[in-house]
């Protein structure tokens, strides 16, 4: 059986006047049925551009420039913009980030959805209004007629992200990428709309790429994690692998940086420096200079390897307490 | 929105009889009352005379009560030069500059909104640059002299169109109109054109930045990732959000047509308002004069009304939040 | 508070003024208008040195001289290089007299209602309340009709004059300043130092002048600027409307309304070099207040 998803060396850069920003460089991975994955990095890691390449969402001055994204076998990097618009919307979908932004402020909520149905179906209004109405009862929202009549600024932020989902399920896609749907929210509606989200999830079969910063909120989501650092996939593997034994220096600190109540009194692991310049990026190892495992060796390239039953970019690799 | 438009109503009142006020001081008491209501050649006891008849020798209260007396009755005095009542004369001329200010207004919406929306779609595109840098011109040239240009270029050199006048007119509906004849829209064409430049650069300076902005939003990358055609997004998504300021911005704008229109018309000799007036400042007909400021005073208040009530109605933020209000 | 916070900080090689001179000159179209500006006002400063005749001197004006064309030769001897206008004057000289006109009335105007409109603008913003609302109003009242309409109606009551010109424009644009001003002090006045300022236990005034002020002075400039433009432009409508400056005073909108009847018989000249001097003047300052706004604006900064 095909993966539904398979990313394969993917390099999307940006040709801005000051230089060429790797903003993905060589990123591979694949994605199965139903399986929830988990795309962690620091803002500028390159995670959400992974995200928009896939949909073929690249504005210039930035371009996928080699790399295979074959969905369902279909390899849709760089395809025509025909091509995707029947995809996007259909057999993929995504959420973004901020809902205050991602709905327009002068178009109703049924609008809005409807147009989403019309894209892709030859139905009629009737049907489609129905199919948005019940979409919206399935993401939990009540008295979805009401909200169907509303203005996006008529509804909270939590509400219009459920709407966001309710959206993204419409045509069943096969796959939807989530960037950060999260992230502007209050932490009790975060959790209710993560259980929405993997519900749904479950329900339909759908596959799910869940890209955020916050390893924690990806730990209890994912079936597989991949950390990305400055355009790389540093490590990946099964959450439960990746989160109880780390193995990329990068992974352990941030694992050691998300406070938790077992770990109460203890000081906060820091990683060190800052987030790197995506335009002057160390040669080998980007990461090497924030480190604490450098050595002479990381000024090499690291090429990928399978450790332990996971796919790591690391000369060191930590295997235990590198913690304690 | 009844509360909202009976606010807006009673504002309007204020402010309309705040400016009768300005006005009817400014020529009462800045200038000489006497030498404005009374024809220059007038002996001393026809000075006398009317003097008492306008009540000049009574406290000035007085007669601004009297003024707004006659105004509510729709009487702003005679003109010297006609003789008959000013405001009468006023709206005989209101029709052809409406008429041209329309025409203008069409011009810039029409020219406008397109070259602006190309514009912001393609910003780096050679014909994008021509275009912003030609309404950079537009806003920075006065009125007059491209008046002046236009005339040399298609009237005298070209012999294309008529420079001056307004060609034929018939009868529509219930007032006369030259945009129904061939030779009617061909004198009006120079003068729309004329007036409507500066509209143009800005009706494209407003679509092109509407467009940038909305273009980058979030809601529009979402419609993307919908699969909704470009089509689509451009007609429905971009265009709903930027022709709330472009609608409102040159709504505004029409009042401004009208007064600028005083340029236009003096220059290709149009038989409007504005015409009328220049005339009148230049024959000291005050009557006119004090007619005419009523008048516009009265246009104004009104468009920024309606342009409110339309702009509510355009945007749904808000339209809502007014019915909670 | 010690002595050190007190003293001034070391001198910097790059002063900000130098930064905001290099970043003007960045733009090759902002650097040329300002040439072609200061190059405009050097040559009406200098207008009486520097042309051949004192176009408004009748012992130096020949009637015989009256629509040559460009080029041609004036019977005193010299040439007519822009050609001469309908009483004999020689168009050269008849455009730098009318520059030094043009531009005293706009920079005059412009400065009496820079300095009543940002007083207006001050006082509004640090009063606050209800002379704030009150003036404010006002300020919006006026902003709803435009410019030139204000302009109009004023000497539509005041009558023709230098003096009443420089009254009606000031009137129409003092508004213009207030609004400015008033905005960028409601920014500023939310700062912490003003704050800081007024812990300090600075008098209300000193607040104004030395906080506050120093602050607007950058959108200040940039509306001075473009103001400016539209009162020379104003005027010049208006005169050519006839109902600006008299034939007394002949700035370019007077040039160019006398050379308007001679237009239809294609003497275009008379018209159009003056036009074309109005245009420059008015084009290049706006060019400059573009840029201006553009440099001196952080938040347009990319």
């Amino acid at each position: 059986m095909t993966a539904t998803l398979e990313v394969d060396g993917l390099c999307t850069h940006f040709f801005t006047h000051a230089g060429i920003v790797k903003a993905v460089d060589g990123v591979s991975f694949s994605v199965g049925k139903g399986e929830i994955m988990g795309l962690v990095g620091e803002s500028g890691s390159g995670k959400s551009i992974t995200g928009f390449s896939i949909l073929g969402l690249i504005d210039p001055p930035g371009r996928i420039v080699s790399g295979a994204i074959r969905f369902q076998g279909e390899n849709i990097a760089n395809a025509l913009d025909q091509r995707l618009q029947k995809l996007r919307g259909n057999r993929i979908a995504m959420i973004f980030q901020d809902p205050m932004m991602t709905l327009n402020p002068v178009l109703r909520i049924d609008t809005q959805m409807i147009e989403a149905i019309l894209a892709h179906e030859k139905v009629d209004r009737r049907t489609a209004w129905e199919r948005s109405r019940e979409a919206l009862g399935l993401v939990g929202i009540p008295s979805p007629e009401e909200r169907l009549h509303a203005y996006p600024h008529q509804l909270s932020g939590g509400m219009r992200q459920r709407v966001a989902i309710a959206i993204a399920f419409l045509n069943k896609p096969d796959l939807i990428i989530a960037d950060e749907p999260t992230t502007a929210l209050d932490v009790t509606i975060q959790a209710q709309i993560i259980y929405e989200a993997q519900k749904l999830t479950r329900q339909t079969g759908t596959s799910m790429i869940w890209i955020s910063h916050d390893l924690a909120v990806v730990a209890g989501l994912a079936d597989r994690i991949a950390v990305m650092y400055a355009g790389r996939i540093v490590e990946q593997g099964m959450t439960d692998d990746v989160i109880d034994r780390p193995l990329h220096p990068y992974t352990i600190g941030l694992l050691g940086s998300v406070p938790s109540a077992n770990k109460r009194g203890a000081r906060l692991f820091q990683i060190e420096g800052m987030a790197p310049n995506m335009l002057a990026l160390p040669p080998g190892c980007a990461f090497a200079p924030r480190c604490f495992a450098a050595t002479p060796a990381c000024s090499q390239e690291p090429a990928v390897q399978d450790v332990a039953g996971r796919q790591l970019r690391c000369f060191n690799p930590q295997v235990q307490e590198a913690l304690s | 929105m009844t509360v909202f438009i009976i606010r807006r109503l009673l504002q309007a009142a204020v402010v309309v009889m705040l400016m009768s006020v300005i006005v009817f001081f400014g020529v009462n008491v800045i200038g000489d009352p006497v030498y404005m209501l009374v024809s220059p050649d007038a002996d001393q006891a026809e000075i006398a005379a009317t003097i008492s008849r306008l009540g000049l020798d009574r406290p000035i209260w007085e007669q601004y009560w009297l003024f707004l007396k006659g105004a509510a009755q729709g009487d702003l005095g005679n003109s010297f030069i006609f003789g008959e009542p000013a405001l009468q004369l006023i709206l005989q001329h209101m029709p052809a500059t409406l008429e041209l200010a329309f025409s203008a207004l069409f011009l810039s919406i029409a020219l406008g909104i397109p070259l602006g929306l190309y514009a912001g779609l393609y910003p780096d595109s050679r014909i994008s640059k021509t275009v912003m840098a030609a309404s950079i011109l537009g806003f920075s040239l006065p009125t007059f002299w491209v008046g002046l240009m236009l005339i040399i270029l298609f009237a005298v050199e070209l012999g294309w169109l008529p420079s001056t006048g307004r060609g034929d007119t018939v009868k529509v509906l219930w007032f006369h109109t030259s945009l129904a004849t061939w030779d009617g829209l061909q004198h009006v064409f120079l003068p729309a054109l004329n007036l409507a430049l500066l509209k143009i650069s800005l009706a494209i300076r407003l679509t092109r930045a509407g467009v940038r902005e909305a273009m980058g939003q979030d809601y529009v990358k979402f419609a993307r990732a919908k699969g909704i055609s470009t089509r689509r997004i451009i007609s429905v998504h971009v265009m709903k959000n930027i022709m709330i300021p472009v609608v409102t911005v040159m709504g505004l704008e029409f009042g401004s047509l009208i007064g600028f229109s005083v340029v236009t018309e003096s220059i290709f000799a149009w038989p409007g308002m504005g015409k009328l007036l220049i005339d009148a400042i230049l024959q000291l007909d005050r009557p006119i004069v004090v007619a005419y400021l009523m008048i516009m005073v009265l246009f104004f208040v009104i468009i920024n009304l309606l342009v409110d009530i339309i702009y509510s109605l355009l945007d749904p933020r808000v339209r809502l939040q007014d019915q909670g209000a | 508070m010690s002595d050190a916070t007190l003293t001034s900080p070391a001198p910097r090689v790059e002063t900000p003024f130098r930064r905001f001179a290099a970043e003007f000159f960045e733009s090759k179209i902002a650097a040329g208008a300002l040439v072609m500006l200061l190059v405009i006002i050097v040559l009406a400063v200098l207008a009486p040195w520097i042309t051949p005749q004192n176009p408004y001197d009748l012992s130096q004006v020949d009637v015989f001289d009256s629509r040559l064309p460009p080029g041609s030769d004036a019977f005193a001897g010299y040439t007519m290089w822009l050609g001469s206008d309908g009483s004999g004057r020689d168009l050269y000289s008849a455009i730098l007299y009318g520059l030094r006109i043009s531009l005293s009335v706009g920079v005059v105007s412009g400065l009496i209602a820079l300095v009543i409109g940002m007083t207006i603008g001050l006082i509004a913003a640090y009063a606050g309340g209800r002379t704030e609302n009150l003036i404010m109003r006002v300020v919006d009242l006026q902003l709803s009709f435009p410019a030139s309409l204000v302009a109009l109606m004023l000497v539509a009551i005041l009558g023709k004059g230098v003096d009443k010109i420089i009254l009606a424009l000031v009137v129409a644009q003092w508004a213009y300043y207030a609004r400015t001003v008033r905005a960028t002090a409601l920014v500023e006045r939310r700062k912490e130092y003003v704050e800081a300022a007024k812990c300090l236990g600075l008098s209300k005034a000193r607040i104004v002048f030395r906080h506050i002020l120093p602050n607007c002075l950058a959108p200040l400039i940039v509306v001075g600027t473009v103001q400016t433009a539209s009162a020379i432009s104003l005027e010049a409508t208006l005169s050519f409307l006839g109902v600006g400056l008299p034939q007394t005073e002949p700035s370019l909108g007077v040039l160019i309304a006398n050379g308007f009847e001679y237009m239809l018989s294609g003497r275009y000249w008379i018209s159009v070099f003056p036009g074309l001097a109005l245009l420059a003047t008015v084009v290049s300052i706006n060019l400059v207040g573009d840029h201006l706004r553009d440099v001196l604006n952080p938040r347009l900064k990319k």
